[in-house]
C-alpha cells in the first residue's frame, strides 16, 4: 500500500524519508516539487498526483508536506486519512507539528513511523498503543534518560494492540476518577451585505478527558438527541445503541480524545449571536474610501459574547489605512492587507465601533470586489443548538467519578458580505 | 540532545549539495573533552569512524547512542550502509531499545547486503519457535522482521515461518503473518500456490484482529479466487463492526467487488418506484433491455442485504476512508432508493480536511451527474468560500453545474455571479465556462446566460473577457440564428481583447456567420491584414480562414485582402500556417491546375457545423470504481480490480452456507459450540459488537460481575492482578459460559465471577515484575495427541476422544480441562448425548451441556473440566446417549495436572532452595543426540508436562516451572547438562508421589532416541 513518505518543507527541503518497502529514490519527489512550483500557495498542490511509475498522494499541514509514494490501487483516501494521522501523531507526542519539533527529535519519529505501518498497513494508530511502546518524552524523563542512559522505548509488553479495544490500555490508575466533556459548537454562516442569513449551520463537537481507573464503561445521553442531524464516532461508540436509543455507550480511551461529532439540523433555524453593520465603499475616482464597522450581540440567550475579533482582507491595491476604534485596537500588515481588530468582550450598552479612511494607490482602479469580513467569537456556557447532556452513567467500576460537563460557542467559518458599494451612487 | 547532533551528521552523503554544507560544519571547532567516551554529553560533531568504535564496544549506552545517530543518518536519507557488519552484530543484544533500532537498520539495508544480512536470520528463527519464547508479541516481532528482509535467499525459511505462524494461537502473529504473505509474494511471486493455501486458513479465522491484514493480502496475491470467499463471507460481514478501521476499509472494497459478481442486480424493479425525472436520466438503454424480460421477478438475495444492513452503521466512523468505501458501496450494490443514506454522510466529510474535501468532491462530481436529486437539497454546502483551494473550487463549481435544473437555476447563476468578480482570476474563468454549461442544458436561461456574458465582454480583466468570448463563441452555435447583435458586439470589442484564443474566437465567428454581418466582418479582415505578422499563430490560422470564407462569400470587397493574407501567410515562420496557406488557396483561387476540389469549396469551408457539446469531465468517471484511485486520476492505476457487471443469473447462493456444527481442531475454548446458534455466535471473538440488545445484557451482568471479582482479587494480588478481562479471548469465553453453564441468575454472578477470578491469575499478564513470584502463563506447547475415550465399535457408533488443550478450566481453578470430540458413525442421528453417572471415584467434574443431537457424520467438540486432586486417578463416567450408556474412562498423564507458570531464574532458586530433601527426585541420564540443545530439550519437556521455561542465564541449564492445577504447589524441573551427553534432571515439588512419576515421563521423553 504505502510505499514511503517524505516530509518536506515549505522551501522543498526533504527532511525525513522512511520506506515500508523497497527503498524508493528522492527523485521522485521532483513531480511534486514541479506541481509545488506551479501552485501560487502551498494549499492549491493538488493531493493526488500521477507520475509514469508512482502515484503521489500528499497533504499539507502545519507548514509542512506529508508526501507518500504509492505504487498500486489503494483507496487516497486512506492515505490521506492515515497521513493526517502520522501528523496528529506527531502533536500529540510533542505538543506541536513543525519541522525543528521533527528534525528534534528524528530518531523518535522515525521509530514510530516503522511501528505505524507493516509493508504500508497500518499496524499500530491508536495514540494510545504507540505510547505504550514509544514513550513520549517529557523534561523529566529525558533529564533522567540522560543520566542513567535509559531510554523512552517500552519495555512492558502491549496489550492493547492485542485487544478488542485497541484504544485503551489495560491497568490504568488514577487517585482521582474523574470524566469531562466539552461540548464545543462552532457557527459556520454566511450574512449577505442586508444581515440576512444566507447560510448558517452548526458544527458541534463533543470533547471528552476521562481520567478513569479501570474499564469503565459510560453511558452519555442528552436531553435532547433529536437535535442532531448527522453524527460520527469514535469507534469506542457502539453504532447499535445509538441507533437504537440515541444514547452513547462506551468504554472511553484514557484521555483527551474526540467522542462524537455532530451538525445540527440545518432547518432549525440557527441563532446568530451578533450582528455586523458594515460598509466599506470607494470614491469612483480619486483614491480614496472609507470603512465603517461596527458589532452588537443579537441572539445570545443573555450570555456575554467575549473573544470578538474581525478580520479583513483589504483588496490588494490599497495603500495605507488610517482608523479609529472605539474598542479593542487593531492591527494591519500592509504586506498581506491583512487587518485584524480585536475587540474583546461585546458591550451591549457601548457598541464597538471602527471607523476611518482607505487611500489606494495612485491611479489603480476602484477595487471590483468588496472584501467580506471574518468574524470570531467566543460564548462561554452556551451551546447555541441548545443541545443538553442529560447524565453520564458508569458500569463496570465501583467508585464514584467526579464528572462535569461544559458549553462553547465559538464562531467557525463567519463570513460577513460588506456592501459593494461606490460612493457617488449614494451621493 | 541526542537531535542536537543529529542535525549536523554527515555520513556518506549521498545528496551533493547537502554535504558541501557539512563539510563546512565539519570544520568547526569541537569540544571533545565535554563528552570523551560518552556520546550523550556531546553536541559536537563527530567522525564516522568513531560510530563503528562506539558499536564495538561493551556499553549499551555507547551502542545505542551510536545506533540513534545512524538512524538519523537513515531518516534524513544518507547512506550508512558501509557499517551493515558492525550493526548486525548487535541483532541478538538484550537490550529491547538497542534490539529494535538494530532491526529498523536491518530492514532498510537488508536488500542492499543480502550475505551479511544471512548472519541475522537465526535470531529471527530462534524468536519464533513458540518453545523458545512464549511472548507472542517477540514471535510477532521476530516474523515481521524476517519478512521485511527482502532476500530471495531466504523465501524457504519465510515460506515456513509463514506457515507456522499461520496457525499460531496468537490472533496478533497470525495477523502480522497475513502481513508477510504479502512481503513474501513480492519478494517471489512464484510461493503463490503455497501463500493462496495460508490464505485460505486464515481466511477461516474468526479474530477480528487478522481479518483485515488477511482481505489485505488476498487482495494483493490472489484477488480472482473469488471462491475463497464464500465460505467466510458471512462471516466477515458479521465482524466488519468490530475490524479495525484500515481493515474495515480493504473488506468493504473487496466484498464490493464480491457482491457483484455474486448476486442479482437490484436496480432494476427499482424503476416502478422512482419516479424522479433524473431516473429516467441515468436509468441507461441497457436497463430498459433487461426490464422487459425479468420484471418483478426479483428477491433480493439475504446476503446482499446483510452486507447492506451491516455497513450501513460505518457512514458514522470518523475515518474518512471507511465513509467513503461504504459509500460506494452502497453506489455499487444498493438499490437506487436505498443510495440516498450516504448523501448526508459524504456531505459532512465536506467538513474534513482540504485533501479529503477534494477526493469526496471528485466522488461526488460523479455521483451527481448520474443522480442530481441526491445531492440538490445539500446545494448550498458546495458554494465556493473564497479560502478554498483553487482545485476545490473547480470542483464545486463542477458539482453545482451538475445541480442546476429549471428549479434551482436562479440561485445557482446568482452563486456564479459573485464567483466572476473573484480575484482569482482563473476560478473567473472556470465559472464563466460553467455558466455556458448551465446555458446550454437548461434552454430557458440560455438567453439569460448570453446577456451576462456579453456584460462580462466589458470586464476589466482580461482573461475573464476571453473566456467569456470562448464560451459565448459556443453557444453562438448552438442558436446562431437570432444572435447577430452580439457577434457586432464582440466585432466592436476586437480591438481591446489580447488574448490569442479569444480573439481566434471572434474571428471564427465572424467566418463562420459573415453573411450576417455583411459590413462588419470585411472590416475586421482589414484590419488583421494590418496586424497579421505580429499575432499570435492560432490568430492568425482563423485569419486565413476568415479570409477563404469572405473570399467565398463577398470575393468583390475582400478579394484583395484576402491575396494579401496568403501572401503574408505563404512566407509565414509557422509551417502549419503556410501549410493551411498553400492548402486555401489552392481551394478558393480557381486557376488552371486546382482540380475537382475548387468546386466544392464552398461546401467546404463553410458547411453547417455541429454545435460543441458542453459537458462534464466527469461524465464517464463512472467506468471506475468509486472511492479508488483510479477514480481519482481518470487512468487506470496499477494494479485496479475491474468490478463485474451484475451477473444476469445469480451464481449458486449454498456456496455461502457454513454447517453449524464444525470441529474444533485448535486449541480454543469449545464452549457454545454444541450445536445451538446462538452460543456459537457468542462464542465467537465478538465483544464489542453489540450486534443485539441480547448480547448487551449479557455483557453487562458480565461486566458488573467482573467488578466484585475485581475487588477481591486486588486485595489478593495487588497490582499484579489488574483485570485485563478485555484481553482478547476471554470476554467471549465468559460471555458464552452464561447461558451455557445453566446456572440459575443468583448463582450466575457467582460461579461468572469466580471463573474470572482464576482466569486473573491464568491469564498472562505482562505486567508482571519480580513482585509477582509465581505467575501463570499461557502453555508453551499444546501436544495434538489424543486418546480414546470410546471406541466406535463398543459406543455403538458413538466415538469419543479426548485430549487436553491445557488451557485454564473456566469452571473452577482447580480443574483441568479436557476436551472431548464426539464423533457420530452411524447413519441414524444420536440424540442427547450427555454424562451420567460420575461412578464412586467422588472426583469433582464439571459436565458439558446436553448435545441435543448429533446428525450422522458429525462430530462436535464438548469440554469437561475434572478436579483430579493432584493425582493421576482415572475419572470414571458414564457417556449417554438416549438410548445408551457407556462407562468411560479419563486417565491424565501426570504432567497434564499442572498449569505452566513463568518466573525469574532468581525466584526459582529461591523456591528450589525451600524445596529441598524429600521434596526433591533426580536422576543422571543419558540423552539422545538430538536432544542437546535448548530447543528440542524445551519442546521434549513441554510435551511430557505443562510447564513453563524460566530463562536461563547459562546455556547448560534449563528450566521448567510449573504448579499443581488443585492445590497451587509449586513444580520446579531443572535439566543440568553434563559431560558426553549426559544429564541431571532433577524435580522440586511438595508433592511426593507426583515429583517420581514426573521424572519417570521426563526420563523417558530425553532418552528416547
Amino acid at each position: 500500500m504505502i510505499n514511503s513518505l517524505f516530509l518536506i518543507n515549505p522551501s522543498g527541503e526533504m527532511f525525513l524519508e522512511k520506506h515500508w518497502k523497497s527503498v524508493v529514490s528522492r527523485s521522485v519527489c521532483d513531480y511534486f516539487l514541479e506541481a509545488k512550483e506551479k501552485a501560487l500557495e502551498p494549499e492549491d498542490v493538488p493531493p493526488v498526483i500521477h507520475t509514469p511509475h508512482h502515484y503521489l498522494i500528499s497533504i499539507y499541514r502545519d507548514k509542512l508536506f506529508f508526501l507518500s509514494v504509492i505504487q498500486t490501487e489503494v483507496p487516497p483516501l486512506f492515505v490521506i486519512e492515515f497521513l493526517h494521522r502520522v501528523a496528529e501523531m506527531i502533536q500529540d507526542y510533542f505538543g506541536e507539528c513543525s519541522e525543528t519539533v521533527v528534525k528534534d527529535h528524528m530518531v523518535m519519529v522515525y521509530e514510530l513511523l516503522e511501528e505505524m505501518l507493516d509493508n504500508g498497513f497500518p499496524l499500530a494508530t491508536e495514540s494510545n498503543v504507540l505510547k505504550e511502546m514509544i514513550r513520549p518524552p517529557t523534561i523529566l524523563r529525558s533529564v533522567v534518560n540522560t543520566l542513567t542512559g535509559t531510554s523512552n522505548v517500552g519495555d512492558t509488553l502491549l496489550t492493547g494492540q492485542l485487544s478488542t479495544i485497541p484504544w485503551r490500555r489495560a491497568g490504568v490508575r488514577y487517585t482521582n476518577n474523574e470524566a469531562y466533556f466539552d461540548v464545543v459548537e462552532e457557527i459556520d454562516a454566511i450574512l449577505d451585505q442586508s444581515g440576512t442569513t444566507v447560510f448558517a449551520e452548526i458544527q458541534g463537537v463533543v470533547e471528552a478527558c476521562v481520567k478513569l481507573s479501570g474499564m469503565p464503561d459510560l453511558t452519555l445521553s442528552f436531553m435532547n438527541p433529536r437535535l442532531l442531524d448527522d453524527v460520527s464516532f469514535h469507534p469506542c461508540v457502539r453504532y447499535k445503541l445509538w441507533e437504537s436509543e440515541r444514547v452513547l455507550s462506551f468504554i472511553p480511551p484514557d484521555g483527551n480524545f474526540t467522542l462524537m461529532t455532530y451538525h445540527v439540523n440545518a432547518q432549525n433555524l440557527v441563532a446568530i449571536p451578533v450582528y455586523v453593520k458594515q460598509s466599506i465603499s470607494f470614491f469612483e475616482c480619486g483614491s480614496d474610501g472609507r470603512l465603517d464597522v461596527t458589532v452588537g450581540p443579537k441572539q445570545t440567550m443573555g450570555k456575554t459574547v467575549e473573544g470578538v475579533m474581525v478580520t479583513v482582507h483589504l483588496p490588494k491595491t490599497i495603500l495605507s489605512i488610517n482608523l479609529t476604534a472605539t474598542q479593542g485596537s487593531y492591527t494591519y500588515d500592509n504586506g498581506t492587507k491583512l487587518l485584524v481588530w480585536d475587540i474583546g468582550k461585546l458591550n451591549p450598552q457601548k457598541l464597538p465601533n471602527l471607523r476611518g479612511s482607505l487611500s489606494l494607490q495612485a491611479g489603480a482602479p476602484k477595487p471590483e470586489e468588496n472584501p467580506s469580513l471574518n468574524i470570531d467569537l467566543k460564548i462561554q456556557q452556551l451551546a447555541i443548538s441548545g443541545l443538553k447532556v442529560n447524565r453520564l452513567d458508569m458500569f463496570g467500576e465501583k467508585y464514584k467519578p467526579f464528572k462535569g460537563v461544559k458549553y462553547i460557542t465559538k464562531a467557525g467559518k463567519f463570513q460577513v458580505l460588506t456592501i459593494t458599494a461606490s460612493i457617488n451612487k449614494y451621493t | 540532545m541526542l537531535s542536537m547532533s543529529t542535525n549536523n551528521l554527515s555520513y556518506n552523503d549521498q545528496g551533493g549539495s547537502d554535504s558541501a554544507v557539512e563539510v563546512g560544519q565539519e570544520t568547526t571547532p569541537t569540544s571533545s573533552n565535554a563528552g570523551a567516551g560518552f556520546g550523550l554529553f556531546s553536541t559536537n560533531f563527530k567522525k564516522n569512524d568513531d560510530l563503528k568504535e562506539m558499536l564495538e564496544s561493551n556499553k549499551d549506552s555507547l551502542k545505542l547512542d551510536a545506533m540513534k545517530r545512524i538512524i538519523a543518518l537513515i531518516a534524513t536519507g544518507k547512506n550508512a550502509s558501509e557499517l551493515f557488519p558492525a550493526v548486525v552484530k548487535n541483532v541478538a543484544s538484550k537490550n529491547i531499545e538497542l534490539k529494535k533500532l538494530v532491526y529498523v537498520y536491518l530492514v532498510r539495508y537488508a536488500e542492499e547486503q543480502q550475505d551479511l544480512a544471512l548472519l541475522s536470520i537465526s535470531t529471527f528463527q530462534r524468536a519464533l519457535k513458540v518453545t523458545h519464547d512464549p511472548n507472542q508479541l517477540i514471535r510477532a516481532s521476530a516474523l515481521r522482521v524476517l519478512s521485511s528482509i527482502r532476500v530471495p535467499i531466504i523465501v524457504p525459511i519465510m515460506m515456513l515461518a509463514i506457515k507456522e505462524a499461520a496457525s499460531d494461537m496468537s490472533p496478533y502473529v497470525r495477523k502480522t503473518s497475513a502481513h508477510a504473505i504479502q512481503k513474501l509474494y513480492s519478494l517471489d511471486p512464484d510461493q503463490k500456490e503455497h501463500l493462496i493455501e495460508v490464505i485460505d486458513k486464515l481466511l477461516k479465522d474468526k479474530s477480528t484482529l487478522v481479518a483485515g491484514s488477511v482481505v489485505m493480502a488476498f487482495e494483493e496475491v490472489c484477488p480472482d479466487r473469488i471462491d475463497l470467499i464464500h465460505k467466510n463471507y458471512r462471516k466477515l460481514c458479521n465482524l466488519l463492526v468490530d475490524v479495525e478501521e484500515w481493515g474495515q476499509v480493504v473488506i468493504i472494497t473487496m466484498l464490493t467487488r464480491y457482491a457483484r459478481t455474486q448476486f442479482t442486480s437490484p436496480w432494476k424493479e427499482d424503476g416502478l418506484f422512482d419516479e424522479n425525472s433524473e431516473t429516467a436520466f441515468y436509468e441507461s438503454d441497457e436497463k430498459k433491455t433487461k426490464n422487459g424480460d425479468e420484471k418483478k421477478s426479483y428477491m433480493m438475495d439475504p446476503d446482499h442485504r446483510l452486507l447492506l444492513r451491516n455497513t450501513k452503521p460505518l457512514l458514522q466512523s470518523r475515518n474518512t476512508a471507511v465513509v467513503v468505501s461504504v459509500a460506494q458501496l452502497y453506489w455499487h450494490l444498493a438499490p437506487k432508493h436505498e443510495v440516498g443514506v450516504i448523501t448526508k454522510s459524504l456531505v459532512r466529510l465536506l467538513r474534513s480536511h482540504r485533501e479529503v474535501q477534494y477526493v469526496v468532491l471528485q466522488n461526488i462530481a460523479t455521483m451527481s451527474i448520474q443522480r442530481k436529486g441526491m445531492f440538490e437539497p445539500y446545494m448550498k454546502s458546495f458554494y465556493v468560500r473564497s479560502t478554498d483551494a483553487t482545485h476545490i473550487k473547480s470542483l464545486k463549481l463542477e458539482i453545482l453545474t451538475s445541480l442546476a435544473n429549471e428549479a434551482n437555476i436562479s440561485t445557482i447563476l446568482r452563486e456564479f455571479q459573485t464567483y466572476v468578480k473573484s480575484q482569482d482570476k482563473q476560478f473567473a474563468a472556470g465559472t464563466i465556462q460553467a455558466i455556458g454549461r448551465c446555458a446550454t442544458n437548461i434552454s430557458e436561461v440560455t438567453d439569460t446566460c448570453l446577456q451576462g456574458l456579453v456584460l462580462l465582454l466589458s470586464n476589466r480583466d482580461e482573461t475573464v473577457v476571453a473566456e467569456s468570448v470562448v464560451v459565448i463563441k459556443k453557444l453562438l452555435q448552438t442558436q446562431p440564428t437570432q444572435h447577430s447583435d452580439i457577434i457586432k458586439h464582440m466585432a466592436k470589442l476586437f480591438d481591446n481583447i489580447a488574448v490569442p484564443m479569444a480573439r481566434a474566437s471572434i474571428l471564427w465567428l465572424m467566418g463562420e456567420y459573415c453573411e450576417r454581418v455583411p459590413q462588419i466582418a470585411p472590416d475586421v479582415l482589414r484590419k488583421m491584414a494590418k496586424s497579421f505578422t505580429s499575432e499570435e499563430d492560432i490568430v492568425k490560422l482563423q485569419t486565413v480562414n476568415l479570409a477563404a470564407k469572405l473570399y467565398l462569400t463577398n470575393s468583390k470587397q475582400t478579394k484583395l485582402l484576402t491575396q494579401y493574407i496568403l501572401n503574408l501567410g505563404k512566407y509565414d515562420q509557422n509551417y502549419d500556417i503556410r501549410d493551411r496557406t498553400r492548402f486555401i488557396r489552392q481551394l478558393i483561387v480557381p486557376n488552371e491546375k486546382s482540380g475537382a476540389l475548387g468546386k466544392y469549396a464552398r461546401r467546404i469551408l463553410l458547411a453547417p457545423k455541429p454545435a460543441p457539446v458542453l459537458e462534464s469531465t466527469y461524465k464517464d468517471r463512472d467506468r471506475y470504481q468509486l472511492g479508488t484511485l483510479s477514480h481519482t486520476i481518470n487512468t487506470k492505476a496499477s494494479g485496479y480490480l475491474e468490478l463485474s457487471d451484475w451477473p444476469a443469473v445469480a451464481p449458486d447462493q449454498s456456496v455461502r452456507n457454513v454447517e453449524v456444527i464444525e470441529p474444533v481442531k485448535e486449541w480454543a475454548p469449545s464452549l457454545g459450540k454444541t450445536g445451538k446458534s446462538k452460543l456459537s455466535k457468542s462464542s465467537d471473538d465478538k465483544f464489542y459488537s453489540d450486534s443485539g440488545e441480547e448480547e448487551e445484557k449479557e455483557k453487562g451482568s458480565g461486566s458488573s460481575s467482573s467488578d466484585d471479582s475485581s475487588s477481591r482479587s486486588e486485595g489478593l494480588f495487588g497490582h499484579v492482578c489488574t483485570i485485563k478481562y478485555h484481553t482478547f479471548f476471554l470476554v467471549p469465553v465468559l460471555l458464552s459460559v452464561v447461558p451455557v453453564s445453566g446456572y440459575t441468575v443468583l448463582s450466575q454472578s457467582k460461579c461468572l465471577s469466580r471463573s474470572l477470578f482464576s482466569l486473573c491469575i491464568l491469564t498472562p499478564c505482562p505486567l508482571s515484575c519480580a513482585a509477582a513470584l509465581l505467575q501463570v502463563s499461557g502453555p508453551a506447547f499444546v501436544p495434538e495427541k489424543r486418546h480414546d475415550l470410546l471406541h466406535r465399535m463398543t459406543g455403538k457408533g458413538l466415538s469419543a476422544q479426548y485430549q487436553f488443550p491445557r488451557q485454564p478450566c473456566l469452571y473452577q481453578p482447580t480443574m483441568v480441562s479436557v476436551q472431548i470430540s464426539l464423533t457420530n458413525t452411524t447413519d441414524h442421528p444420536l440424540e442427547q448425548i450427555h454424562i451420567g453417572d460420575r461412578g464412586p471415584t467422588g472426583l469433582d467434574m464439571h459436565c458439558f451441556n446436553t448435545v441435543e443431537c448429533l446428525l450422522p457424520e458429525a462430530s462436535v467438540t464438548v469440554s469437561l473440566g475434572v478436579d483430579f486432586n493432584d493425582s493421576t486417578q482415572a475419572a470414571n463416567f458414564q457417556l449417554c446417549t438416549k438410548e445408551d450408556q457407556f462407562s468411560v474412562s479419563i486417565q491424565p498423564a501426570v504432567g497434564e495436572l499442572f498449569l505452566p507458570a513463568t518466573m525469574t531464574e532468581q525466584d526459582f532458586r529461591k523456591e528450589q532452595g525451600k524445596l529441598l530433601g524429600m521434596n526433591e527426585s533426580s536422576a543422571t541420564i543419558t540423552m539422545a543426540a538430538e536432544n542437546t540443545t535448548r530447543q528440542p530439550i524445551s519442546r521434549q519437556v513441554a510435551t511430557v508436562a505443562n510447564l513453563g521455561v524460566v530463562p536461563s542465564g547459562q546455556d547448560n541449564i534449563h528450566r521448567f516451572a510449573g504448579k499443581t492445577a488443585s492445590s497451587g504447589a509449586v513444580v520446579l524441573v531443572t535439566v543440568e547438562l553434563r559431560e558426553s551427553s549426559a544429564a541431571l534432571i532433577t524435580i522440586n515439588t511438595e508433592k511426593s508421589v507426583m515429583g517420581p512419576m514426573l521424572l519417570r515421563d521426563l526420563k523417558r521423553a530425553l532418552t528416547r532416541a
